[in-house]
């Protein structure tokens, strides 16, 4: 069975989530329950690290859409990071780039929520 | 080049099976590794629509998946008896719309036909729904040849 796992971390009020392993329908959820427990505590600024995540289908990149409306009304966003030339494209196959911020590393995304308080 | 086959039942935890089934038959061909990516990538799709649509998540039913390999093509046919779907009334995806109105969905259809060279649904109602992936490959001659 292929793994799947987060870990958050917050760094000011930035929490920044890593993904690891391949997010497709199953593990999806995972990562659901992340975005639903940060909008529970009020936390809207929002890193995701893309660094060690192998693998990503349309059930995960769904993820993303269906909270990003509802972090940017409380004033929030997120941000990805750290993407594989692999994950990126499919991203940019469906236009993601429009719609997020896609930084390089980590810190930069970091460092485009502090730079904008 | 024979065909091999996987049957699994419908639940989102094959699917983990069933990518490591594709990319096991297409690495035997020596296809390259990116296309290789896409290729699983489309076959994840489609069976996510058929446990998501056809099977309405109901883990009993059955996906049967065929890799048929020819030496220009790399054709996989995914079987199941769920409901029927008619593939031409799913619009192309519009992200935009899709943020302002908080909707999922749509978006493994157009990655398929982006990512495959021809995506092909055969339908019988209440008996069986085809897909057929179809990918055009260059299988590298050996020197023996």
């Amino acid at each position: 069975m292929a793994e799947f796992s987060t870990s958050i971390k917050d760094q000011g009020d930035v929490s920044i989530i890593n993904l690891k392993g391949y997010l497709d329908a199953h593990t999806a959820p995972i990562l659901e329950n992340n975005f639903v427990d940060l909008i529970d505590k009020n936390r809207f600024q929002i890193v995701v690290g893309f660094k060690d995540l192998a693998y990503i289908s349309s059930a995960g990149l769904g993820v993303f859409m269906a909270y990003i409306e509802k972090i940017r009304d409380s004033r929030g966003d997120i941000k990805l990071a750290g993407m594989s030339d692999k994950v990126y494209n499919i991203f940019d196959l469906l236009g993601f780039p429009l719609l997020y911020e896609i930084f390089k590393s980590e810190d930069e995304a970091i460092q485009k929520f502090t730079e904008s308080k | 080049m024979s065909a091999k086959t996987l049957k699994v039942k419908s639940k989102t935890e094959n699917l983990s099976p069933i990518r490591d089934f594709i990319s096991s038959a297409a690495l035997d061909l020596n296809i390259p590794k990116d296309i290789i990516e896409n290729i699983i990538l489309a076959v994840d799709e489609a069976c996510t629509n058929i446990i998501k649509h056809a099977y309405k998540y109901s883990p009993d039913g059955e996906i049967l998946i065929k890799v048929k390999p020819s030496t220009s093509k790399f054709v996989v046919s995914i079987v199941d008896n769920g409901i029927s779907f008619e593939p031409e009334t799913i619009p192309e995806p519009d992200l935009q719309k899709y943020y302002r109105q908080r909707k999922v969905g749509g978006l493994g259809i157009y990655l398929m036909r982006s990512l495959m060279d021809s995506v092909k649904y055969i339908s019988k109602p209440g008996k069986y729904n085809e897909v057929l992936l179809t990918k055009n490959i260059k299988v590298a001659k050996t020197n023996a040849g």
